[in-house]
Parts: C-alpha cells; sequence; structure tokens
C-alpha cells in the first residue's frame, strides 16, 4: 500500500506488545533464516506513514466499528489463534496438548507460557503430517547442543532437557502421497543427528509407479521417502543409525477414535486408531475411510496437529463458522464496503511466507483499485489514529510504538547474547511493559 | 548506476529483468553477484522479492530463463531445487534468483519474474473491463 499510493498512511494494531505474529511465534526456533523477513517488516515500519500500535486489542479496546469511523480502509489479518479439535473422548486427557500450544510454549508466546508439558514418557504420538508435526518431532528429538543456539525460551530448552522422550511417531489418516509437508523439513528430518527413521516399507512398495507422472515436488517427496524406507543403508550409515539413541517414524491410515487412561483415570496411555482405506475422489483428491479394524498405540504424549482455526473477531464482521474465515472476495468482505482481509483469516490457515505474502499483495491490489475507481470516497477526510487515541485512552489502553518495541528487542537481544543465543525471548506481557516504562 | 562507475566496464553485464506487469526492467550488474544481489542493489521494483534474504528459505526470488540461458547455468543443488518446489508458476527453466550468480557469458540475458496467483487474477479482471 505505502509503495503504490504515495498518500497513503498505514496504521497497525496488534493485540501483544510485540509485532510479527507467526514469525515470531509460529517458525521454529532452529529455522533463524525463515524470520529474514522481519528487515523487511522492519524497514516497512519504520517508514514516515507508517505507525504500530501494540497492546490494543481489537474488538475490546477499540471496536471494527469505530475504526471504521477512524479509518478509509480495515483490514483485518489477525490469522488462526485457535486449533481444530479432534472431537473423541479423552481429548483432555493430561498429556495431551494442541500443537499450536505447544509451538508457543517453545517459542515464547505468552498465553502459552505455564503450559508446562508433560515430557516423562518414552514414546510420543503426532497426530497429523504438516510441517508443524514435523517442528514439533525435530523439537523433540534435536539434539540440546543444537537448540541451546537458537531462541528457544529457557524455560522450554530447560524442560527438554529433563525430557525422556525418545520415539516420535507422526500418525496421519491417510497415505504417503497425501502427506502435507514439504520436503526441506522431511530432509531435516531425515538428517537429524542422533535420532533414526523408521519407516515401514510396506507403506512404500509400488509407490514409485503412483508418482512417475506426478508434478515434480509431489514426486521428489515421495521419492525420498521411499528411498528413506526401502534403501539399504551403506555401512557407515547402518553403525550411525544403529547408534542413534532415538528414533522418529511416520504411520499411515490410522485414524484417533480414542485416547486411552491409565489406571487411574488421569493421564493418556495410549491411542486407539481406526484403520483406514483410502477412497479416490475426484480430482486426485482421496479420502480415509474405515476398515473396521483398530490399532493401539502406547504413548505417553499425544499432540494434536489437525490444523489452526481462524475465531471470529467482532459482532460487525461476518464470520463463515464452518469454513472458519471472513466471507470475502478477493480479500474485500462481503457485506462491508471498506473492509478487508488478508492472509490466514481469508484464506485458510494452510500456507508459507510466499503464500500470505502474495495473498495480501492480492488484498492490497484490491485496496488500491477501490481507491483509485472512488469505492472507498476519500472526499471525508478521516481522523485516523487521532480518534482512536481517545478512545484507548478513554478505556485505560496505553498502546505500543514501534520504538518502544525496539527497546523490548534490544533487552531481548541482550539477554541472548549471554547465553549465546540470538535473543532470550521475554514471555510475560506485564514485564515488556515495565521495560517500556508503561 | 552511479554505483558502478568504480568499477571497469569490462566486470560489468547487462541484465533485464520482465516484471509482473510486463515492464522490462535494465540493470547492470557486476560478475559474480546473484541475480538476488542485482535486484536489491539496483533497487529494482519487484514486489516482495527476496523475502529470505538468499538463505534458501523461501521462493519469492524465483525467476523464469529462457532454455538457451538454463541450460547453461551452474547445475542446481538439491536445497534449491527443494524450495524452488513451492514456488508459485514453476516451469522447466526455473531458478531461484539467490542461487545463479552472474557470469560474463550473461551479457544482455533476460529473465522473466513469475506472475503469481493475485497478478493472474488482476490481469483477468483487466481482461473482464476490456470486454465490456
Amino acid at each position: 500500500l505505502l509503495q503504490h499510493h504515495g498518500g497513503a498512511q498505514v496504521d497497525i494494531y496488534e493485540k501483544l506488545p510485540v509485532p510479527f505474529g507467526l514469525v515470531r511465534f509460529g517458525v521454529a526456533p532452529d529455522h533463524p533464516e525463515v524470520k529474514n523477513v522481519i528487515n523487511a517488516f522492519t524497514q516497512t515500519a519504520r517508514s514516515e506513514r507508517c505507525a504500530y500500535y501494540g497492546n490494543v486489542t481489537v474488538g475490546r479496546d477499540v471496536t471494527v466499528t469505530e475504526l471504521q469511523q477512524a479509518y478509509h480502509a480495515v483490514v483485518l489479518s489477525y490469522g488462526a489463534e485457535d486449533n481444530r479439535v479432534l472431537g473423541i473422548p479423552g481429548e483432555n486427557l493430561s498429556g495431551v496438548y494442541s500443537a499450536r500450544e505447544f509451538v508457543g510454549w517453545y517459542n515464547g508466546l505468552p498465553e502459552n507460557r505455564d503450559l508446562k508439558p508433560d515430557l516423562s514418557c518414552e514414546t510420543a504420538l503426532i497426530l497429523g503430517h504438516g510441517n508443524v508435526a514435523l517442528d514439533i518431532a525435530r523439537i523433540l528429538l534435536s539434539p540440546l547442543c543444537l537448540l541451546r543456539k537458537t531462541d528457544i525460551t529457557d524455560g522450554s530448552l530447560a524442560a527438554l532437557a529433563c525430557s525422556k522422550v525418545k520415539r516420535v511417531w507422526l500418525v496421519g489418516r491417510r497415505g504417503p502421497l497425501q502427506v502435507a509437508f514439504t520436503i526441506k523439513e522431511l530432509r531435516e528430518m531425515i538428517n537429524l543427528p542422533g535420532a533414526r527413521p523408521v519407516l515401514d516399507p510396506a507403506d512404500f512398495t509400488g509407490l514409485e509407479n503412483a508418482v512417475k507422472d506426478a508434478p515434480r515436488p509431489r514426486k521428489r517427496l515421495t521419492e525420498l521417502m521411499i528411498k528413506t524406507a526401502l534403501e539399504k543403508p551403506g555401512e557407515k550409515m547402518m553403525e550411525v543409525q544403529a547408534a542413534a539413541p532415538r528414533e522418529w517414524g511416520l504411520k499411515f491410515q490410522r485414524s484417533p477414535q480414542e485416547v486411552l487412561p491409565t489406571a487411574d483415570g488421569r493421564r493418556v496411555r495410549g491411542v486407539r486408531m481406526a484403520l483406514t482405506r483410502l477412497e479416490v475422489r475426484a480430482g486426485d483428491s482421496a479420502k480415509a475411510v474405515p476398515t473396521g479394524d483398530v490399532e493401539e498405540l502406547e504413548c505417553g504424549l499425544v499432540l494434536s496437529s489437525i490444523g489452526y482455526r481462524s475465531l471470529p473477531l467482532d459482532p460487525a464482521v461476518p464470520f463463515d463458522t464452518q469454513r472458519g474465515v471472513i466471507p470475502n472476495s478477493s480479500g474485500r468482505v462481503e457485506g462491508v464496503p471498506g473492509l478487508y482481509c488478508s492472509g490466514w483469516v481469508k484464506r485458510g490457515p494452510t500456507g508459507v511466507i510466499i503464500t500470505t505474502m502474495n495473498d495480501s499483495f492480492d488484498t492490497a491490489q484490491s485496496v488500491l483499485e477501490d481507491l483509485q475507481v472512488g469505492v472507498l470516497d476519500l472526499s471525508t477526510s478521516r481522523e485516523g489514529f487521532g480518534a482512536v487515541e481517545s478512545i484507548l485512552h478513554s478505556r485505560g489502553v496505553r498502546p505500543v510504538s514501534f520504538s518502544d518495541w525496539e527497546k523490548i528487542d534490544a533487552a531481548e537481544v541482550a539477554r541472548g547474547k549471554a547465553a549465546g543465543k540470538p535473543r532470550e525471548k521475554i514471555v510475560d506481557p506485564q514485564e515488556m511493559l515495565r521495560l517500556i516504562g508503561h | 548506476l552511479f554505483a558502478n562507475l568504480s568499477y571497469s566496464s569490462a566486470d560489468q553485464v547487462t541484465v533485464h529483468f520482465i516484471n509482473r506487469d510486463g515492464e522490462r526492467l535494465t540493470a547492470t550488474a557486476k560478475e559474480g553477484q546473484s541475480l538476488l544481489e542485482v535486484v536489491i542493489n539496483q533497487n529494482l521494483s519487484i514486489d516482495g522479492f527476496g523475502a529470505c534474504e538468499g538463505t534458501l528459505a523461501c521462493s519469492t526470488c524465483h525467476l523464469i530463463f529462457e532454455k538457451s540461458t538454463f541450460q547453461k547455468l551452474d547445475a542446481i543443488s538439491d536445497e534449491e531445487l527443494d524450495m524452488l518446489d513451492l514456488a508459485y508458476g514453476l516451469t522447466d527453466t526455473s531458478r531461484l534468483g539467490c542461487q545463479v550468480c552472474i557470469k560474463k557469458s550473461m551479457d544482455g540475458l533476460t529473465v522473466r519474474v513469475p506472475v503469481d496467483v493475485s497478478d493472474i487474477r488482476t490481469q483477468l479482471e483487466v481482461g473482464k473491463q476490456n470486454k465490456q
């Protein structure tokens, strides 16, 4: 918007004191290069016509209607703060966590800082075959010496240092051809020091033929799994693998039916899975259908990694509860002129940086078009933050500026330096506010 | 462009980028620079190019080459292929700009910035408006 419109002033409102969302709280600690995009964001935030207001909860501290009165256009890009639920008995037993809260925990998301996951068992089950599932498996099994140099929180590091988890199964309802994770993350897991991959050759025999004409990405991904499952490693590699203290594997065509409790009824002791077969549907998609057979997998930790989910923000904003998105057309919210949406709350909670970036450009394009043709009426001037400031003040809310964030940033980097980490994240919002004198 | 005056012109190469809107952006580049560096140093207005700053953690510097040039490029690594696999509009002559370095033989090179999903939509809408 700033680049393509010379007069636009863009204000960004964020619930937490600190900016960046998933780039800070979702991307794994051992993937620092993915976070380089923060530099581009920082440059944008520092531009004259852009202002950042953290510690402002839209929907509570200021309503969407109030924002629409203050601004010519309002864009909602608040993502997906919840997760899909399994909807099976035992889901709420101790030892069962959503991937979302576990990732939030090791990444220092304030609302998950007191998770205290129990890592005292040997076997963990991750339900799901996406990149988040792989991230969690990797964090659970990574050698501590590697994690110690990342921006993983100190508290999580301490917990992982005491972890007894040595075996992680990633369980999915469908087959190898339907995995949602991508090859870079899979390759990383296969090459993880100290962890042996365990793939059942039966899951992969005959699969080479099925992908010989597939698009290159699917073909390469499947070939890597086939190779790992079927190829006999060289002598040196066999020694290395035999000596590996930990292991991980992929299990397919298993759908969780019930989380089974320990004798005292309090914690998870295993999961009963329904075995499935795949029914090919139109357009090459496959659906998992139970066969009637079941299997029990023993474990002391279950992580449900079956997808994030957006929540409705404000009564003034239409929300499609079934699809979990704001109804829109190229980012224009249906039935509400001047209101737009972008990112996961617009398209659904999947995608990497390029996906969401392109999507944001799409919404920005809609805003620019509407400015150009007069759908957004610029003849009435709007007060922008001038109007919002008094509203926030009357409600006792004090926003955090971008330069305030830079003070918090500097403090985190300084604290991390002593430990050889890029930063030590502050996980208490009150501590953040005290640091900047609020 | 003035920044390159300190180098001898023998080091320099001219590169053309066809942007998403069809506009041709011409830049001078130095041998050994990656195409991403050329875009950044010359401040070319290609939206969202090089988000991960050349660390093979995204596919936003995806470029499409002519077949003859493509075949002469240095071999592609598994790491580059892994990220390229996630790019929009992947073609048989696609590479990541951060992994392709300028050689003298590339003088006059033309590369195309791939059109992504939002651009296709814009093109369709422009088409619709023209028909009305």
